[in-house]
């Protein structure tokens, strides 16, 4: 099989640590991943109350309990280096570096939000911070993520495209034309499948066929695969960083299946979440595989930080949560006419093009 | 009568028909073992089993595109999409396969095939999943789609949809699936093609299909009560085959007319009725033609204006004083 970390041999795989890309790490380093872990956990947590209250429309599809799975992967990226996700998507959004208030106002539905109140909680963009989503249809980011690898190597740029989605989404036939093209074409995208476990309310066994794993149907594309424990953050960024070198150094697709679990259900509006699981397994992931949890003792394990310490640190970043939702209330919603604004580049800008011809119809 | 919801008129419509005839295959995402994302299809797989009630991976082109095989041979099945939205990653199995195999095989096959779902705005749930693909359905000859705005309609037409022999496209909404309208205990039909008056009138025609016929309705009776007004609403129900008849002899006795339309106004479903009405009875008109569609741009997210983006009665009101 064409599995496995190609060129960590060195590594022992049962301590991930040791891994050349975590074995450098400074304290403040990992404690920073700490703290991106928390802000995306609070401030879920605080648009979750919100949500509750009917202050947000639609769906809020929640990230809780796969924090280490962005923060560690993002954690890897270079200026050359670029992301898209599904609509499970303010993880990775935090991750990535976009602020709270940004994107707590989206999700109010503010011209403040990041995509002005326009595209919600599922369509959440930044691609100046090489964030290009934020997706609604399941599988629909995956010739995207190839696209942006495409263009990469297209601009003889040495960087990596990160194509995140779900363990539901790799049944969609989109996502299979463009392993084949990024096989075909050498093209460095790293597609990330996030196993929770579960799409919706059907489980993994119940949706896809497989010999192992998800990701191990890359074999039949010649494509390196590998899998990596998502509740451990020195692994998630030992594999993803073996995939991305792939990607730099030699121009090359991998994919990555990382075993990760959602605590909520599929979006609050999910009636069934405890139905389809049992509360015992939701329980036992958050005792005992929380991603946070299990980074906070391993750095207090390693004197990096005391509990007291991390205690501040869960204090700021709730309060920074509870600012992004203040601001987020005391903003304006869009002005009607923006509704028009936004469709085309052209008429945005008033360009001749832009005004020739009529673009918008209606009553 | 028994007043029941939208949901549970689609719900019994589906129960009758996988009783009435063997071939009658519910399948979908999330709609046995969960009940169906909406709830359409709650206690089906219950009491139906397996064979009958299929939940499917999240792989539309392929289990869509199966189901016009499958209905090549004879089954009937009905696919459920958990949005119409998502129809548009099977849109070559729909538009390609199911629209065209009859034509193309100079009549030797049909597709006895059913494809329901929501489709519509109004929930705030951005731009991918806000789509009315009703206009795009009804522009592919060899297709056929309806929009029910109530229980009874959704019922009626939902068992003759299931019993057609040609493709069926059935448009629901889940702004309407939790509201409730008298529906009769005994079996009936609704043939597609035949529109329904829901309020008789005399001064103006509002023709609208699926919620917009509600929104008619609430406007016709603001009409009524402020500006003695007389409206009749008419419910297309029924977008192809179109009851052109019933559009004609309404604006024929009203001499105005208002379309209204949750469709995008370029090439929505309107734009047709417009046409219709000025070719066939233009010397009938004293007015203009008017419409209110939603307001041409993507599905906005922001709660508060997606709530103006689609037509509201107010601006039914406004068109309709404009003309009258
Ligand atoms: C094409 C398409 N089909 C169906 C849906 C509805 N839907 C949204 S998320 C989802 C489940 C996806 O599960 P998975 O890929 O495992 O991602 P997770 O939600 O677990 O992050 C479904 C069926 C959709 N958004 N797009
Ligand atoms: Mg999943």
């Amino acid at each position: 099989m064409t599995s496995a970390t190609d060129d960590d041999v060195a590594v022992d795989p049962a301590d991930f640590a040791q891994a050349r890309i975590n074995a450098s790490l400074n304290p403040q380093q990992k404690i920073h991943f700490l703290k991106e872990m928390l802000r995306i956990r609070r401030f879920e947590q605080t648009a979750l109350k919100y949500y509750n209250q009917g202050l947000m429309g639609g769906f809020l599809h929640l990230y809780i309990g796969q924090e280490s799975v962005a923060v560690g992967t993002v954690s890897l990226m270079g200026k050359n280096d670029h992301i898209i996700t599904a609509y499970r998507d303010h993880g990775h959004a935090l991750a990535v570096g976009m602020g709270m208030d940004e994107c707590m106002a989206e999700l109010f539905g503010k011209a403040t939000g990041c995509s002005r109140g326009k595209g919600g909680s599922m369509h959440y963009f930044a691609p100046d911070k090489n964030y290009w989503g934020g997706h609604g249809i399941v599988g629909g980011q995956t010739p995207l993520g190839l696209g942006l690898a495409y263009a990469l190597k297209y601009q003889n740029k040495k960087g990596a495209a990160l194509c995140f989605m779900g363990d539901g989404a790799v049944n969609q036939g989109a996502y299979h034309e463009s392993l084949n093209l990024a096989a075909l074409w050498k093209l460095p995208v790293v597609y990330i499948i996030e196993n929770n476990k579960y799409s919706m309310g059907t489980t993994l066994e119940r949706s896809s066929a497989m010999r192992n794993c998800l990701a191990e149907r890359a074999d039949g594309y010649g494509i390196v695969w590998d899998i990596a424990n998502g509740e451990d953050l020195y692994e998630v960024r030992a594999k993803t960083d073996s995939a991305m070198r792939r990607a730099h150094e030699h121009s090359l697709p991998t994919v990555l299946e990382i075993d990760t679990y959602r605590y909520y259900g599929h979006s609050v509006a999910d009636a069934n979440a405890k139905k389809y699981r049992s509360p015992d397994e939701i329980e036992r992931y958050k005792n005992h595989h929380d991603p946070i949890r299990l980074w906070r003792k391993r750095l207090v394990e390693e004197g990096v930080i005391t509990e007291e310490k991390i205690e501040a640190i869960d204090d700021k970043v709730k309060e920074e949560a509870s600012k992004a939702a203040q601001f987020a209330i005391d903003s304006p919603f869009p002005a009607p006419e923006s509704i028009f604004e936004d469709v085309y580049w052209e008429v945005d800008k008033q360009t001749d093009a832009g005004m020739t011809g009529r673009h918008f119809f209606g009553d | 009568m028994p007043l029941i919801t939208y949901r549970k008129a689609l719900n019994d419509a589906l129960a009758e028909e996988i009783i009435r005839d063997e071939n009658v295959v519910i399948m979908g995402e999330e709609v046995a073992q969960y009940n169906g994302a909406y709830k359409v299809t709650e206690g089906l797989w219950e009491r139906f089993g397996d064979k009958r009630v299929v939940d499917t991976p999240i792989s539309e082109a392929g289990f869509i595109g199966m189901g016009v095989g499958a209905s090549m041979l004879g089954i009937r099945p009905v696919m459920e999409l958990m949005f119409w939205s998502f129809a548009y990653v099977a849109w070559d199995q729909i538009i390609n396969n199911a629209g065209q195999v009859r034509y193309m095989s100079g009549g030797l096959i049909n597709c006895p095939i059913v494809i329901r779902g929501p489709a519509n705005g109004g929930t705030n749930v951005g731009a991918t999943h806000s789509h009315t693909p009703e206009n795009f359905i009804a522009n592919t000859p060899g297709l056929k789609v309806v929009c029910p705005a109530t229980a009874y309609d959704a019922k009626g037409l939902m068992k003759t949809a299931i019993r057609d022999n040609d493709p069926v496209c059935v448009m629901e909404n889940t702004l309407l699936y939790g509201e409730s309208w008298e529906v009769p205990e005994e079996e009936y039909l609704i043939p597609l093609g035949v529109a329904d008056i829901k309020r008789a009138g005399t001064d103006i025609s509002l023709i609208a299909h699926g919620r917009a016929v509600i929104t008619a309705l609430k406007a016709a009776e603001i009409l009524a009560a402020e500006h003695g007004i007389n409206a009749e609403v008419v419910d297309l129900r029924s977008i192809r085959p179109l009851d052109e008849e019933a559009i004609l002899r309404s604006v024929s006795k009203t001499h105005r007319a208002v379309l209204v339309d949750e469709n995008k106004p370029f090439c929505g479903v309107s734009a047709q009725i417009a046409a219709t009405i000025q070719e066939q009875i233009f010397d009938e008109l004293d007015a203009p033609v008017q419409r209110v569609c939603s307001l041409d741009a993507p599905a906005i997210y922001s709660p508060e204006l997606e709530k103006i983006q689609l037509p509201t009665p107010d601006r039914v009101i406004e068109k309709a004083l404009l003309i009258c």
